[in-house]
């Protein structure tokens, strides 16, 4: 079956297999920072912004992207031109092997798109669902607290 | 042994710099094994045993091998039988040879029974499937006292293993060492306490399961993508398991997403080796989170004993400690584990003069245990930590003043570093650097210890309480383990810093850039580094010990001061002074006589093109010369609810002594993530299995691990101290801190509701039928 969706921005018409996970499709188009930790819905680090809302695309049917504007981690920033919020995480030293870091950037972004101001209990709520076994957490919220206060002075684009 | 460069201001170390391999990594760039797409590459997988304890009698793969698009099946019937161990260590290795890459015998459910490669995850699936393999199932021994009782099942019969300490009586290794007279000091003293602590099958979930690609170079070489801690230990033993020349062999370590010991183990490599020279064409495999529980590797399921012997005035006289490990099917790291629960423990209370650890690994039916941060120090600590408190109620004495009177100090030493070493003896060594008394002032006064400890506060159904505990660790293996650099200077003045070192998340590439930066008087970003590749980076042992900040960083500190010489010696002809009055910072060669200077593009250039030409560069190596401890007090308030026995870590203060930080930052981040390792071992985690051996609870949902809001905000605090043989005052941070949640929330629920939980995880049962057994 063929699909079309956007993909950071870039229409997408690719030909997808029944039963075929998105995960498994943004992969497949090169999307690599797509994360496979456990591909039962349990870690998080395959969360993807789909029109907005984050999303586990392991168990998401690739035929879900039908229509909608997806959004991975190479969609926000580039290493010379890095988005705000992976500034923050590099800052804060919020990564250290970096595989649920994908998820947790998404999951940020989400969370300070609805809600610029969080306290760090709401960072923590958001968060939740996404597994991090390195950094016991504490500067991940870190990181999005600091994005989260230069998103209020305006940093962002 | 005080470096030249160390006593000059650090403009590099101790600095937040960003972690060089951040900005790929915060970009999501595809830097991880499974990223890389190799054209044309099978799909390996493995099939598992269902059965605990069996013999295979007949494997049929007819049925398989006719679905299309299967290239090839393994099994024990068309391999060669090389013994060989999974651990990577270094050689001569001190793990028995009783494994093989496929077995008549299967010895747990998940063991390895055939691999199959195929051009699609379905044939894969599928063939796994149709492969029909007939089992006679033997007897079970799914517990370390079943594996002991006469007449247990032997799980290791076969007469090629090698190392194993009593194969008969199921016990893969074994250790008694005794130092001076423990049971006449404990008899004698007028104080003793005891406590048995026990931790269950716990597993390291990385986030990234294990995962491997092999394929083939230009030249026909097999080339191993993998995410190892160990890549040169992984080239060492493929190469003996597939009886290739390792000079056939590359092993390449890209980012690897997370290990805490289960990667220092050779699991998939020589699989995809075996199916990719089999089928001359590129395999990978992935480990699904439910293989990664049950098939990679888990900490040892431990029960340790620790008898206490004071004087009324609370000086030790006497430690007795007891380990009965279990090692699962296979000893991977059995003996080198085992005495680590005493080696890393009972230096820490020196004054004890009367001591003895005596323990044994012992084989079951279960998983295969391996390393895991910690190292067997969390087992021992768990047991040693509690008894501290126990001992310290029966003495009337603060558990904080306990640990004061009786740990070791700077200048002191302990008899346990030359006997227990890493599966033989060890090497004496003195502290040189401990800052643990300040380590448990700052804890105490952060935690309020005078104000909270013994209050029994209640709010409601909560009751609140404080515990602590200490630990220290080690850096390295001491007189094993190797390190090597190479630094090579760029013709602009920027450098290049190979190492077999190998991060695995730690940010370990970052600490040596900044090594290499501080001692060639330039910033990180003129340092490129570029690790873990057997074919391109000189050899290091890889992560694990604690051992890469120190060594490793020791062998960058040597490269980077002979490559500082010879570039001053080019400087010095440049400027034609002599090189005793020239100084190498921020770039540039000063003369500190005349004022003149040369920058080290300048430096570069000229060696490269102009006088006298050469490649300014330098190779070096440190083998561990002692393994300086790093210290840890640990405070924590817990809240108790009495009514649904429920425990929350309210508070979590770690302090650690790692000597000087090269990374601050990062050096918290270990701290804080071992710390909340360790709370979910004490509330959470817990592999558990039917009666016949299978793990029932293989996947997040079921084996639960700590989530953003299961645990407080960790307060870790650095107190430096500077380790007189460390590279800029440097030791290791890696471990220590898991050693400290599991009997510091112990003794903070005790100190919140009298009763003493020994058995981990403290789950609400747990905590319920003890607060209930206490009342009843
Ligand atoms: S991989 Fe999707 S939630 Fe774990
Ligand atoms: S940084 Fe490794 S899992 Fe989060």
């Amino acid at each position: 079956m063929k699909i079309y969706f956007e993909l950071n921005g870039v229409p997408q018409y690719p030909e997808v297999e029944p039963g075929e996970s998105l995960l498994q499709l943004l992969r497949r188009l090169g999307m690599k920072s797509v994360k496979e930790g456990c591909g039962t819905g349990d870690c998080g680090a395959c969360t993807v912004l789909v029109d907005g809302r984050a999303v586990r695309s392991c168990i998401a049917f690739a035929a879900r992207a039908q229509g909608k504007r997806i959004i991975t981690l190479e969609g926000l920033g580039t290493v010379n031109d890095p988005h705000p919020l992976q500034e923050a995480f590099l800052d804060a030293g919020a990564v250290q092997c970096g595989f649920c870091t994908p998820g947790m950037i998404l999951v940020a972004y989400e969370l300070l798109s609805r809600h610029p101001d969080p306290t760090p209990e709401e960072v923590r709520t958001a968060i939740v669902g996404n597994l991090c076994r390195c950094t016991g957490y504490r500067k991940i919220v870190d990181a999005v607290m600091l994005a989260a206060e230069w998103k209020r002075e305006g940093r962002w684009r | 042994m005080a470096v030249s460069v160390a006593a000059k201001a650090r403009d590099v170390v101790g600095q937040n710099v960003h972690k060089v391999d951040g900005p790929a990594l915060v970009c999501g760039k595809p830097l991880f094994t499974l990223d890389m797409d190799v054209p044309g590459a099978l799909v390996g997988k493995i099939l598992h045993s269902p059965h605990a304890h069996a013999m295979i009698e007949a494997i049929d793969t007819s049925a398989a091998e006719a679905i299309p698009g299967v290239a090839c099946i393994l099994h024990f019937g068309n391999v060669p039988r090389i013994p060989h161990t999974t651990a990577g260590q270094g050689w001569p290795e001190p793990s028995p040879y009783d494994t093989v890459l496929f077995d008549r015998k299967v010895r747990y459910v998940g063991d390895r029974v055939a691999a199959v490669a195929a051009t699609s995850e379905e044939a894969a699936d599928e063939a796994l499937r149709k492969i029909r393999v007939e089992y006679k199932v033997l007897p079970a021994v799914l517990s370390v006292d079943e594996a002991l009782a006469p007449g247990a099942p032997v799980i290791h019969d076969e007469p090629d293993a090698e190392g194993i300490y009593d194969a008969q009586r199921n016990i893969a290794a074994a250790v008694d060492i005794p130092v001076g007279d423990v049971d006449r000091a404990l008899a004698e003293s007028p104080v003793t306490a005891e406590a048995t602590c026990e931790i269950p099958y716990l597993q390291h979930t990385p986030i990234e399961p294990h995962c491997v690609i092999a394929y083939f170079d230009e030249d026909g070489r097999l080339v191993i993508r993998t995410s190892t801690q160990v890549p040169f230990h992984v080239r060492r033993i493929v190469a003996r398991v597939l009886a290739l020349p390792m000079s056939r062999i590359r092993v390449v370590k890209p980012r690897i997403g997370g290990g805490f010991g289960a990667k220092q183990e050779i699991i998939l490599e020589p699989v995809a080796g075996a199916l990719a020279l089999r089928t001359g064409r590129p395999v990978r495999i992935a480990y699904t989170r439910e293989e990664e529980f049950v098939a990679s590797r888990t900490r040892h399921p431990m029960r340790v004993t620790v008898k206490l012997g004071a004087g009324r005035d609370g000086t030790l006289r006497a430690i007795d400690m007891e380990a009965l490990s279990n090692t699962g099917a296979y000893g991977t790291h059995s003996l080198t584990v085992l005495s680590n629960v005493g080696s890393k423990t009972l230096p820490l209370y020196n004054k004890a003069r009367h001591l003895r650890f005596h323990g044994k690994a012992v084989y079951t039916n279960l998983p295969v245990a391996g390393a895991y941060r910690g190292y067997g120090a969390t087992q021992g600590y768990f047991a040693l930590e509690v008894a501290m408190d126990i001992l310290a109620e029966k003495l009337g004495l603060d558990p904080l003043e306990l640990r004061q009177r009786n740990h070791i100090r700077v200048g002191e030493t302990s008899p346990i570093f030359e006997k227990i070493g890493e599966g033989r003896e060890g090497k004496a060594q003195i502290v040189r650097s401990c800052a643990l008394p300040e380590c448990l002032r700052i804890g105490a006064e952060r935690i309020g210890w005078k104000r909270n400890r013994g209050r029994r506060r209640r709010e409601g159904p909560w009751a609140y309480g404080v515990g602590m505990a200490c630990a220290m660790q080690g850096s390295g293996i001491t007189g094993i383990d190797m390190g090597a650099a190479t630094i090579v200077m760029n013709e602009d003045g920027s450098f290049r810093l190979l190492v077999g070192a190998t991060d695995l998340g730690t940010g370990s590439d970052t600490v040596l850039a900044q090594i290499a930066a501080e001692a060639l008087g330039v910033s990180v970003d003129k340092v490129l580094v570029y690790s873990s590749d057997t074919d391109f980076t000189p050899f290091d042992v890889g992560a694990y010990a604690s051992s890469t900040t120190y060594v490793s960083g020791l062998a960058v500190l040597k490269a980077a001061e002979d490559v500082r010489r010879q570039i001053l010696d080019v400087a010095a002809a440049a400027l034609e002074e002599a090189p005793e009055d020239l100084e190498l910072s921020q770039g540039a060669v000063r003369s500190v006589r005349s004022g003149r200077a040369v920058t080290l593009a300048d430096v570069g250039h000229r060696a490269t093109y102009v006088v006298d030409q050469h490649q300014i560069a330098a190779t070096a190596s440190c083998v561990a010369p002692e393994s300086p401890p790093p210290f840890a007090a640990f405070f924590c308030e817990v809240a108790v609810d009495t009514e649904t026995g429920l425990v929350r870590v309210e508070r979590f203060v770690a302090v650690a002594d790692c000597g000087v930080a090269i990374h601050p930052k990062q050096a918290e981040g270990q701290l804080e993530g071992a710390v909340v390792q360790g709370i979910g071992h004490a509330l959470y985690e817990e592999m558990l299995f039917s009666g016949r051996g299978r793990c029932v609870n293989p996947s997040f949902f079921d084996y639960k691990i700590p989530s953003a809001l299961d645990v407080p905000e960790v307060e870790a605090i650095l107190v430096p101290s500077e380790e007189p043989t460390g590279p800029f005052g440097a030791k290791s941070i890696a471990e220590v801190g898991i050693n400290g949640p599991l009997p510091a929330i112990s003794n903070a629920i005790y100190d919140a509701v009298g009763i003493r939980l020994t058995r981990a995880p403290f789950t609400p049962e747990r905590v319920l039928s003890a607060l209930r057994s206490r009342t009843g």
